[in-house]
């Protein structure tokens, strides 16, 4: 167990090393860093909380950026800016939520597949193949829409539509995990299962699937900006950035600036968690255990 | 490995035969999962699928109709039987049958995703093995660059930008829209196939075909940027790779043309990886569509889904998704079976 422990310490010191040592990735964990706190302070920092929330200030409609609105603001008068750092919350952080339960439900039954094989094995994966079918946006999209809309139900969607990724990266480390001998030596000790999938596949799987699970992260913003801006995700007058893009999608060829600055906060912050997946990859790379 | 011979050939019959079942086999199960969608999920099914101004008999009427007084089992099967009808149900909004629905808009989301899928690869490919060729230097900086700012870029954030920059600002290209609408007038398409495109060409109606294929190109580029990038970087990585062995340094060694090594006989073995990727490429640009088509309103599936979603057309919904998985199921398995063909080591595993 401490070689387990020891051996994901040298990987967590590993990846600091290279990330640190890696400028474009280092400026991305910035960028990320500085966008949720944007998100959890926006409470405090932003100029017009309420506006941000979703408050409108009709005297000033569509106001083009200035000292007031460093932004401009929106249809409703609302300041964009404000709107961008409350909306971070649904589109940032509830997002890396998605990303951590679709782990938590995935890894495990994938370890459990890989390690015990068998039916077990059998059953687990060919449910996989049957949500990995869809297309994940669409199966997402489908699900959003028979739960009713709502943030949380586009987030219930998108963990149902991605955990299956998390459960085959996890069966393939724990397949080559299961015949090595300190797991067949905690067999023949007489561990229990549980405990040997627990304390010694599960840790071994952390790195690819943190890995993937960076990779992940700008894909499943992008969904959850596609989900908010087709109306299934977060409900006006709160705010996220795909909703905005949606909201100020008519008047963009005037008014650009009402869809324009929430757009390129998406696409910023899915850039940086791509460059950043990028750099991880070349660390270790998830298809070698496919 | 011999190339050819009996015994690949029955290797690989048997690939594709046990291919076909596991997709039937998934398909069942994608009709599983859509029938919970669609009748275990919602409260109360049969109010929604009369739509938000439902009154207490129609609500009576449809439980019956759909049989959701019924065991989950029985309403599977009877479910199963609409589907081998080919009977999706009714749309709220239209009141027409959802397969007619689908039907319709079929040609005009098809010409958009083949117009993107050329775009893909005419511009993946060559991007990627001219990053591989200049590994390092600027140029494959600048690839690297573009290809991941391609698979960042949120479609319904890239079509506005497109449209800002192409219609207002340079003002070379249409803003939405198949076709201009005063064509219909002037030089009136005959209808033979409902892909503009082709039936222009078939009609030799060239001032259509003309401004249905500027109206293609922005949508088009919309819905490419994400693959771009995704093949741009498959390509490049399999270049490297292929780039890097043994029958690639005889070549050089031999004295072969860059040219003709490059493009002859290492791109011949770069394009298998570049295939896999294909179907995950139809699924984004299939659901790509919702985006592009309700931006540059493309009277297609996409447009039709986003429509049915604002109007809660619950049959429709439901009807689009088994209809998406369906042909992701079955370009996933053309996509398999075709590198089957093409690659001997796919056989083997």
């Amino acid at each position: 167990m401490t070689t387990v422990e020891t051996e994901a310490t040298r990987t967590w010191r590993h990846i600091l090393a290279v990330i640190v040592g890696d400028p474009l990735a280092l400026a991305s964990v910035g960028v990320i860093l500085i966008f949720i706190l944007l998100a959890v302070f926006a409470g405090q920092i932003a100029p017009y909380p309420d506006q941000g929330a979703g408050k409108t200030n009709a005297s000033n409609t569509m106001h083009p950026p200035s000292a007031e609105n460093i932004l401009g603001a929106d249809k409703l008068g609302r300041d964009v800016l404000s709107r961008i750092m409350v909306g971070a919350r649904a589109a940032l952080i509830i997002p890396i939520f998605v990303v951590l339960f679709a782990v938590l439900i995935g890894a495990p039954l994938g370890a459990w597949a890989g390690y015990k094989g068998g039916w077990v094995d059998e059953i687990i994966m060919r449910l996989t193949d049957l949500f990995l079918a869809f297309p994940s946006l669409l199966l997402a999209m489908a699900i959003a829409f028979a739960l009713g809309r709502g943030l949380d139900k586009a987030a219930i969607a998108l963990i149902v539509s991605w955990w299956p990724w998390y459960t085959r990266i996890a069966r393939g480390v724990a397949v080559g995990l299961r015949e090595r001998y300190f797991v067949e030596a905690a067999r023949a000790a007489g561990v229990r299962d549980v405990v040997i999938l627990f304390r010694h596949i599960l840790p071994n799987t952390i790195s690819p699937i943190l890995v993937q699970a960076t990779v992940d992260m700008g894909t499943v913003i992008l969904a959850m900006g596609g989900l908010a801006f087709l109306g299934l995700g977060t409900q006006p007058p709160a705010p996220d950035w795909g909703l905005m893009v949606s909201e100020g999608r008519t008047y963009m060829l005037n008014q650009w600036w009402i869809a324009t600055y929430p757009g390129a906060a998406i696409f910023i912050v899915v850039l940086a968690f791509n460059l950043l997946g990028d750099t991880l990859r070349d660390i270790f790379d998830p298809r070698q255990y496919k | 490995m011999p190339a050819g011979g009996v015994a690949p050939t029955l290797h690989k019959l048997e690939y594709i035969l046990r291919r076909l079942g596991t997709s039937l086999f998934v398909l069942l199960g994608v009709s599983v999962i859509t029938f919970f969608l669609a009748r275990v999920v919602p409260t109360d099914p049969a109010a929604l699928y009369i739509g938000p101004k439902a009154r207490q008999e129609d609500i009576d009427r449809v439980t019956k109709q759909l049989g959701l007084d019924q065991p989950l089992p029985v309403q599977y099967l009877v479910y199963m039987r609409e589907l081998a009808r080919g009977d999706l149900g009714t749309s709220i909004s239209t009141k027409r049958p959802i397969t007619q629905e689908l039907a319709d808009r079929i040609p005009a989301t098809l010409e958009l995703l083949f117009f993107s899928m050329f775009f893909a690869i005419v511009i993946g490919v060559p991007l990627g093995v001219l990053s591989a060729q200049a590994q390092g230097r600027l140029l494959d900086v600048v690839v690297r660059t573009l290809s991941i700012v391609g698979v960042s870029m949120p479609a319904f954030f890239l079509g506005l930008i497109l449209q800002i920059i192409f219609f207002r600002n340079l003002d070379i290209l249409p803003l939405a829209g198949r076709v201009d609408g005063d064509l219909r007038f002037t030089h009136p398409l005959t209808q033979i196939t409902n892909f503009i495109v082709l039936d222009a060409l078939l009609t030799s109606n060239w001032a259509t075909l003309k401004d249905a294929l500027l109206h293609l190109i922005l949508p088009a580029l919309t819905l490419a940027a994400y693959p771009i990038g995704l093949i741009a970087r498959m390509t490049r990585a399999a270049m490297l790779e292929v780039l890097e062995q043994d029958y690639i340094r005889t070549a050089r060694a031999y004295g072969l043309k860059q040219h003709l090594i490059i493009y002859q006989y290492a791109l011949k073995n770069a394009i298998s990886p570049t295939l896999t990727v294909i179907g995950l490429t139809f699924a984004f640009a299939l659901t790509g569509t919702f985006f592009v088509e309700i931006i540059f309103n493309w009277p297609g599936l996409g447009l039709f889904t986003v429509r049915s979603l604002l109007n809660l057309d619950y049959p429709a919904i439901m009807g689009m998704t088994l209809f998406g998985a369906t042909g992701y199921v079955l370009i996933n398995l053309g996509v398999d079976v075709l590198q089957a063909w093409v690659d001997p080591r796919v056989s083997l595993k």
